[in-house]
């Protein structure tokens, strides 16, 4: 990868990706060939939106290369309860750390930060922006249990606010791969997100109904429908009810179907699935740790 | 250029034209801009920062009838040249305008105005949760798409309305 910073999966070409993959397997199979690689580095973590996966996962991904990480902590006891821009407080870290992880509320943060430090930044989510780091990992997953050619992936639930879903469907248009994506009318795919998508020549159709296209699916990547999307609570169970599955649902699945989901979950996936073949969501979760060692490995000084 | 023969366009074209059909006055120095699509002219003037605040001689024609665009809009702005920087901005609202620099009653110079890759600064990006809308040391920037524009920050599309989203307007 020729960028100094990770903001967005547009960013990404095919080769730039596998690259990532192929060190993160590497790494995997393979963890204390790079423990200890980066002692003495320090990587500086801002999380100004909770978060469990991604900040333990970079937080392990950095320790296990032999390096540390500072913490802004919660926002309630930072600065930025001061009233701190984020471009003031990106500048102020960057001296402690040697990259930064940045997860802001608000979409276009971690391009504005970028543009104010000198050491690699890291976007970690953007509000209903992106998050590549987790669309890396996704990949990763896919390509363990799946391949990453001639696939058809559905991507179903909060396609509208979903950073997952718009990181991954940018660089999944790098791949031979037929996009399906099933949602609620009210939470479809953002038309600029469509538009790049169409731009990219990528594969893609839309539907309200999982039906349609589970038996054609080779992975389906289910997101949480949250709760406070709908103004109207009965909405919203009706809605949400619609987009579950369960060992029913999956019968008219094919039998190598990949179920993915970026967690956490909250009834999306029905946890009688979680003892099949299909479910992969777990591993993708462990999977954060080698992708983001091969990241930070890269962005650290050991270019891919 | 070809040449343009629509009624109110004398003072670029230099066609005489009867008196009875003439709706906007020539200028001694100062631009025209001419061929604004229909119903924009007031947008070219917030744009400009025209508000009849100061003493600037302003003359607009609104929805004149034009050989090319049917209806067009057309702004002469006395003792004034317009800077590349705005000439890029009114690109976004009147594509098809044309630019006219007179001096002594001359068209001394006539282009079209080219719509820039990049605007900065001019625009105000309509999402509410965009990081440009907020508190911080940021300049807005947009991408000029060939029916739009896009916030480089958080990839929002505009395609109409442009003109609501100019900070002066």
């Amino acid at each position: 990868m020729r960028h100094d910073h990770l903001i967005t999966s547009k960013q990404l070409t095919r080769d730039a990706i596998e690259r990532v993959l192929d060190r993160a397997a590497e790494i995997d199979a393979d963890p204390d060939a790079v423990a200890g690689k980066h002692a003495g580095k320090l990587l500086g973590l801002l999380f100004f939106e909770p978060s469990t996966r991604t900040k333990m996962s970079f937080e392990t991904a950095m320790k296990r290369l032999g390096g540390d990480v500072v913490d802004m902590g919660p926002i309630e006891s930072s600065s930025v309860k001061k009233g701190e821009t984020l471009a003031d407080t990106v500048r102020v870290i960057e001296g402690y750390a040697d990259a930064l992880v940045v997860r802001h509320p608000k979409q276009g943060a971690a391009t504005m930060a970028s543009e104010f430090v000198d050491v690699p930044l890291l976007n970690a989510g953007d509000g209903a922006g992106h998050h590549p780091t987790q669309t890396l990992l996704d990949l990763y997953t896919i390509r363990q249990h799946a391949g990453l050619e001639d696939l058809s992936v559905g991507i179903m639930g909060d396609l509208k606010y979903g950073r997952t879903v718009h990181s991954l469907a940018y660089a999944l248009s790098n791949f031979d791969v037929q996009q399906h994506f099933i949602s609620p009318d009210s939470l479809t795919l953002p038309r600029e997100v469509v538009y790049d998508l169409h731009q990219e020549g990528a594969s893609v159709r839309e539907h309200e109904q999982l039906e349609a296209v589970l038996d054609t699916l080779d992975v389906l990547y289910v997101t949480r429908i949250q709760r406070e999307r709908f103004p109207d609570e009965n909405e919203y169970q009706k809605v949400a009810g619609e987009y579950q599955i369960d060992l029913e649902t999956l019968e008219d699945a094919r039998a190598d179907l990949t179920i993915m989901h970026p967690l956490p979950r909250v009834d999306e996936i029905d946890p009688a699935i979680d003892d099949t073949d299909h479910a992969a969501y777990f591993d993708q979760a462990h999977n954060g740790v080698p992708v983001r060692m091969a990241l930070l490995d890269h962005f650290l000084g050991d270019p891919l | 250029m070809t040449a343009d023969h629509d009624r109110n366009d004398e003072q670029t074209t230099g066609e005489s034209a009867d008196d009875h059909e003439l709706r906007v006055s020539k200028i001694k120095n100062g631009t025209v801009i001419d061929h604004v699509r229909g119903g924009q002219a007031l947008n070219v003037l917030a744009i400009l920062g025209i508000d009849g605040g100061d003493r600037e001689q302003v003359s607009v024609g609104i929805n004149v009838p034009s050989d090319r665009l049917a209806r067009k809009d057309i702004v002469k702005v006395e003792d004034r040249e317009l800077s590349q920087d705005e000439v890029d901005v009114l690109s976004l609202i009147a594509p098809d305008a044309t630019i006219n620099i007179v001096r002594s009653y001359t068209v001394t110079s006539k282009h079209r105005v080219e719509r820039p890759e990049q605007v900065e600064g001019v625009l105000t990006c309509p999402n509410a949760t965009c990081i440009t809308t907020e508190d911080e040391p940021v300049t807005s920037r947009f991408d000029v798409l060939d029916d739009g524009v896009r916030c480089a920050y958080c990839g929002t599309i505009v395609r109409e309305s442009i003109a609501d989203l100019i900070d002066s307007a």
